[in-house]
This record gives structure tokens, sequence and C-alpha cells, in this order.
């Protein structure tokens, strides 16, 4: 079942054309990942489904609502949103974090939001000796831990993710990879995964959606991204990640 | 050393009369930095949320405070006549400056990723303004009203000029009646209230750095 859906929609910033008629319809449950270079309209295209943007034409509907038409408060409230570690508020512990949304939700039983909080730092891999602490003191994965677990709070059915480990290491991001699978196949989750690391696409993606100059160049399979690449530039894009699966070097 | 006995002596002879002038320069200075500081923040958050209006507001701030002491002073009188409201205006006019531009840099000064997100999550503009704004903003605004509060305590030493209370008297009358050490007492006052003010703002900014997790 269809939970997203863009209808033609065109977005400008002065001038300068970022989504070019652009359609697209994810369903209920599907990891879509998305990829393009910075400046492909990737990020612009997330912020219309939570409404932080708005098309100059077209429609974006989410659960079949027209987004332009709803309680857009209520709707984001609905929607978790995770970008890289600067996200987190500084000046609030991990749990008050965690239960912001909760909290501005109206939902002051203070038991309830602690036991939640509680249990979604564990379901996000992190010891409950966590709540306590700021930001600042843990590390660039623990933080993007959190900030998944205050993505999970809002009982989201849809995950917007920009970006969210682009400024881990390696290995670390590998682990989170695995985490997001897992927490997918755990919660049924729509998710929507912006990248500029092909192989994280590939390896999250039920599909991933190529961008290039606000345009879709390619929406497929990862397996048919890599047999049937739609153009040059989705080639040049999967050529490493291609020469990596012959010579088995990707871990996975 | 005779010169401090005789101020000394001094202060022991006319206690009451400079309690009474401290009082009166406290009530003074503190009645225009709370006007200051609610208009100032009012202000400030007004323009740090329309950027417009931010440019006409930090430049009328900007002249106000730019205008000499004595001048605003003077100017006033023809208004508002001599006296301590004459004095109060002037100290808030003052005073705003200081206020408006240090909440204004330290709302915009709060991290765009943090407010998107916070937008994102389903937050309104109150509780953006309230949650997350004011708090991480703090830490400068209080920068600002130290920095107010200390202006205030040292202007509100002019306003005697115009036939406002407060310590000012003190310097004022010893200069006309040439009692140095009549002068000095009144300063020395003030200048210790300004001290201690400033230490106790201190203390308080970094309380709040801290409780925010800003250092």
């Amino acid at each position: 079942m269809e939970i997203i859906r863009l209808e033609h929609v065109t977005k400008s910033f002065d001038g300068q054309k970022v989504l070019d008629d652009l359609s697209l319809s994810v369903n209920e449950g599907e990891f879509l990942t998305v990829i393009g270079r910075s400046g492909c309209g990737k990020t612009t295209m997330l912020r219309l489904i939570n409404g932080l943007q708005k098309p100059d034409s077209g429609k974006v509907y989410v659960e079949g609502e027209d987004v332009d038409n709803t309680d857009l408060i209520a709707l984001r409230r609905r929607i978790g949103y995770v970008i890289q570690n600067k996200g987190l508020f500084p000046h609030m512990t991990v749990e008050k974090n965690i239960s912001y949304v909760p909290v501005i939700s109206g939902k002051k039983n203070k038991e309830e939001n602690h036991r939640q909080a509680l249990r979604l730092l564990k379901l996000a891999g992190l010891e409950e000796s966590m709540a306590g602490r700021y930001p600042s003191e843990l590390s660039g994965g623990q933080q993007q831990r959190v900030g998944i677990a205050r993505a999970l709070a809002s009982d989201a059915k849809i995950l917007l993710m920009d970006e969210p480990f682009g400024a881990l290491d390696e290995i670390t991001k590998r682990a989170m990879q695995d985490e997001v699978l897992s927490l997918q196949a755990q919660l049924h989750m729509t998710i929507v995964f912006i990248t500029h690391d092909i192989r994280e696409a590939m390896k999250l993606g039920d599909r991933v959606l190529v961008m290039e100059q606000g345009r879709i160049v390619q929406l497929d399979t990862p397996e048919m991204i890599l047999r049937r690449p739609a153009d040059d530039f989705v080639r040049d894009l999967t050529s490493g990640d291609r020469a990596d699966r012959k010579t088995g070097k990707r871990e996975e | 050393m005779e010169f401090f006995q005789n101020v000394i002596q001094l202060y022991i002879e006319r206690k009451d009369w400079f309690l009474e002038l401290t009082g009166a320069h406290i009530t003074l200075s503190l009645t225009a930095v709370l006007l200051a500081g609610i208009t100032g923040l009012l202000l400030g958050i007004w323009i740090a949320e329309c950027p417009k209006a931010s440019g006409p507001v930090l430049t009328v701030a900007n002249i106000c405070y730019t205008i000499p002491s004595i001048s605003l002073l003077g100017m006033l009188i023809p208004l508002l006549g001599i006296g301590n409201p004459t004095a109060v205006v002037a100290l808030t006019l003052y005073g705003i400056m200081p206020m408006v531009r240090n909440t204004y840099a330290g709302i915009t000064g709060v991290s765009s990723d943090i407010v998107s997100a916070a937008e994102a999550m389903g937050s309104t503009r109150a509780q953006i303004m309230l949650k997350i704004k004011l708090p991480l903003a703090m830490g400068v605004i209080v920068a600002g009203v130290r920095n107010m509060v200390v202006m205030t305590i040292s202007v509100a030493a002019i306003a005697s000029f115009i036939g406002a209370g407060g310590l000012g008297v003190a310097i004022y009358r010893g200069i006309t009646i040439y009692d140095t050490a009549m002068t000095f007492s009144g300063s020395f006052l003030i200048a210790l209230i300004a001290i201690v003010s400033d230490g106790l703002l201190g203390i308080v900014e970094k309380k709040i750095k801290k409780g925010m997790h800003l250092v």
C-alpha cells in the first residue's frame, strides 16, 4: 500500500530548479534509499514530505493526506526525522531529547515518558545509564543512536533520514546500518534514507532512487541498478561498488 | 592617609544619608534595568523572528546608545522635566541597546540544524522559542544583562545632575562645596555596587552556561 506520494513536484530556489517534475510513490514498509550528488535535490525532496518545504507546483501526499492541506504540526509529530548528529538538543539530557516529541505533544505523564525513553534507548542499542547524559558527553555513534531513539518516540510509521551516518567512521557506520535494518524489520516502518554513499544505498534500500539535477535518473532494486544502470551516471556511481562485489571486498 | 580617615569619618557621621542614597541609587538602577530588560528581551525576540524589523530596531537602539548620557538626559528635560522619572526613561533607553543586541545575537546564533530538527519534529513556533532558542541563547542574553546592569549603575550617577536621587547626589554636592572626601565617598560606593553586581551576575552567567551545557 502506498504511504507517500509525490506528484509532478517542482521546486526552485532563487530561480534555480532543484526539483524538476518529480513523481514518486513509496509503499508502506518500504526502505527507500536516495542517492545523488550534493545539490541534486534529495534533501529538498525529503523536506517536502514533512512539509518543511512547499512545492512550487505539484502535490505531496502522506498517508493519503495532501500535505499542503493538513495540520503540519500534527503530521511532523507522526514522522520521525533523523539528521546528522548536529540535530540533538545540546541543552537537554539524552532522556529529555528522546521525550521531546511526547512532551511537546502534551503527554505530561512523566512516569510513562520515562519508561518509554528507557525502552527506546535499549531499542537503539544504548545503556539505560545514558539517559542522564548530555549529547556533548557522547560519541558520534552514540549521538546517532539517540537521534534514532528520539525519532522513534513519536511511534512513527514513517522515518525520514538525511545522511544520518555521514559523519561516522566506517566501522560505526556499518554497525548503525545493521541496527537500522533490524529496527525496520522489527517495527515495519517506512524509511526514506538519504545518503551520498552508494554502498550504503545498495546495502539498505529495498529500492534505490538515483537523483540528478532534480530528476529521477533511476528507481529500482539494488540488483537491477547494478545489472541495468539507466545511464552513464548510474554506471559510474555503481562502478566502485560493482568492483567491490566482484573481488569480494564488500563485507556484509 | 588623612584623606581616607576623612572618608571613613564621613561614612560614619552621615551613615543614614549614604544608606538612603545607596538605596535610591539601587532602586533607580533596578527600575531601569527591569524596564530595559523586559523591553529589550521582547524587542530582541521580535526582531529575531521578523528579520525585516531587525534593521530599523537595531539602528534606533544603536542611536540611543550612541548619544552621550549627559546629552540624552539634557534632551529629555524639556519633554519630561527633571527628577527620577526622566532619569528612569533615559537609563531605560540606554539599557535597551545591549539587551536587544544580545537577545538578537543569542537567538539568531542558535544552530539552524537544531532549529530545523525541532521544527521537523513538530514543534510550534512558540515551542521552538521557549524550549530551544531561548534556553540556548540564555548565556549570551545574560552576558547582555550583565553589561547593561553595570552600565546603568554608572550612568545613574550622572542622573543626579538632572535632579534624580542616588549616589550621584553625593558626588555633585561634594563638587559644589569643594568637599573631595564627599565626592570620593559617593564615587567609591557606586564603584562598589557596580563591581559587586558584575561579580554576582558573572556567577549567574557561569551557572546558566554550565546548566545548559554550553561550555
